[in-house]
């Protein structure tokens, strides 16, 4: 047995996981550079819906991302993928250099080996305005003016399945959907998978790109979103006395993951550890949060545990805070709850009062926040919360972002919650 | 009134362009669309769909697979151009 045979044997002691790429494209910014500055500077990157099919919603506003996938790819290569994916591929693109690999896998000499390089990336709703488009075209033109690239466009593992192709993935390409906890469950499960030795690297992570009239019409008749169409920019306000519902996103979010050996051979650099998740399920309703906090408590609970992070080392949680007001109380409470007499001493900061809510995505480009500001120990802000909740009794970072502690270790939670009562929470942790 | 020979070509070569990002100057009759032009199954069905609009011509599904190259192609639309 060679001695890169016995790297890859199922060893008894699970392998710590470490993140050594990050991309991001959102409505703040193309990248994760300016995603992050976005954040930091306590910008809005929701927007009035300029085209003209917005006029007849009720909801006309949105964060659309804020550079065009097609501006940065290929004409070729863009026709043949539907928009959640090309933001999936921008993503992954920067993500993949950022983790210093400089050719898909298995095509240099380098590292890592194909056949141990993963994918997990998954979309709530998969390639909706591509399934609508080309309905459209059968019905005004007929089935013969159909794209034969439909069905590859429109599967809800597309994303996921140009990934592979794109880093040259053959491990495996696995694609989670729960909804708006997608990003953060495909993490988890890339965790997993890494952890258990099936893999040494997986490109993990969330896309979604559902600006379209049916799916913000369908929001909107849930009476979900915010109808605060004349000030977009102040329209997502998680924990404000003023909030009326979420502000629809898209974007992506992608991860490179990777055995901490794996990292350390090729002298890779280290944001964090993915230290360990939380998953429940809330069997209540499918489309409410069960308003306990029951669920959240159970998956908080569970991913300390998984992680082994003592409570005191948790310093900061980014929240899911949509700027629902079941939401967000339910999310404050269980957090209360479970964090008991440690929750004064933590910051929570909800990214999505600047992004919006980019559903699939929104979990990972989440998770990527709260890497970073472990990394960099400073916490971004929540933007619009100018008349807080009453029952919102935690330190919530606001208006200007927050130093974290210079020195020593410390550990973080991002929690994702999903229409279907789908909660995950995962643990991050400095290195 | 019936497309040239060097229409069609250029017509075709302009779709092959577009769909498949070939340049145009390389789109000549003896290219095979698979082989040479780089252009896969799904969209070569593209390229069929396209020029049976440009030049108004039907192109059946069977036929399709004996357009190997662009000469069978503009040799196809000339021969069964309305």
């Amino acid at each position: 047995m060679t001695a890169s045979d016995t790297s890859r044997s199922r060893g008894t002691e699970p392998r710590t996981v470490v993140v050594t790429g990050l991309g991001a494209t959102t409505p703040l910014g193309g990248d994760v550079a300016s995603t992050w500055e976005g954040m930091l500077a306590g910008r809005s990157g929701v927007r009035a819906i300029t085209e003209p099919w917005a006029e007849q919603l009720p909801v006309r506003i949105a964060g659309q991302v804020a550079v065009d996938p097609t501006e940065v790819m290929s004409r070729v290569e863009a026709r043949k993928l539907d928009r959640s994916a090309q933001l999936a591929l921008v993503a992954t693109r920067e993500a993949w250099a950022d983790a210093g690999f400089t050719a898909p896998a298995g095509e240099d000499a380098a590292l890592p080996d194909a056949t141990r390089v993963t994918v997990a990336v998954g979309s709530g709703i998969g390639g909706v305005t591509t399934l609508l488009n080309q309905w459209d075209v059968l019905r005004e033109k007929g089935a013969r003016r159909m794209s034969p690239h439909t069905v590859p466009m429109l599967m809800p593992n597309s994303p996921s399945a140009n990934v592979e192709l794109e880093v040259g993935a053959r491990g495996g390409a696995h694609s989670l959907v729960s909804a708006c906890a997608t990003g953060a469950e495909n993490i988890g499960y890339a965790m997993e998978m890494i952890r258990s030795g099936r893999a040494d690297v997986v490109v993990t992570g969330g896309t979604e790109a559902a600006i379209h009239p049916m799916p913000l019409g369908a929001f909107a008749a849930m009476m979900a979103l915010s109808k605060r169409n004349d000030e977009p920019e102040r329209a997502s306000r998680p924990y404000d006395k003023g909030r009326d519902g979420f502000v629809m996103g898209e974007g992506a979010g992608i991860l490179v993951l990777e055995s901490k050996e794996h990292a350390e051979a090729r002298g890779a650099r280290i944001y964090a550890e993915i230290a360990g998740q939380g998953l429940s399920s809330d069997a209540h309703h499918i489309a409410q949060p069960e308003p306990t906090g029951r669920g959240i408590i159970q998956a908080v609970r569970a991913a300390l545990a998984d992680a082994g992070i003592p409570l005191e080392e948790v310093l900061h949680v980014n929240a899911h805070a949509t700027s629902t007001e079941l939401g967000d109380l339910a999310e404050i409470k269980a957090l209360r709850e479970v964090l008991g007499e440690h929750a004064s001493r933590l910051v929570i900061t909800a990214t999505k009062s600047m992004t919006g809510h980019m559903l699939g995505a929104t979990g990972a480009v989440e998770n990527i926040a709260t890497v970073l500001a472990l990394y960099h120990r400073l916490v971004p802000p929540t933007i619009n919360l100018e008349d807080r909740d009453n029952e919102v009794d935690l330190d919530v970072v606001v208006h200007e972002p927050r130093p974290l502690p210079a020195e020593g270790r410390i550990s973080a939670l991002n929690n994702s919650f999903g229409f279907g009562g789908h909660n995950v929470v995962i643990a991050v942790r400095s290195v | 009134m019936a497309a040239t020979k060097e229409e069609v070509l250029s017509g075709l070569a302009d779709i092959v362009n577009e769909i498949a990002g070939v340049p145009a100057e390389d789109v000549l009759v003896d290219k095979s669309f698979t082989d040479d032009l780089d252009v896969d199954s799904l969209s070569m069905v593209e390229v069929v769909v396209a020029a049976e609009e440009r030049f108004g011509v039907k192109i059946p599904d069977d036929e399709v697979k004996n357009l190997k190259t662009v000469g069978d192609a503009v040799e196809y639309i000339l021969n069964n151009q309305g």
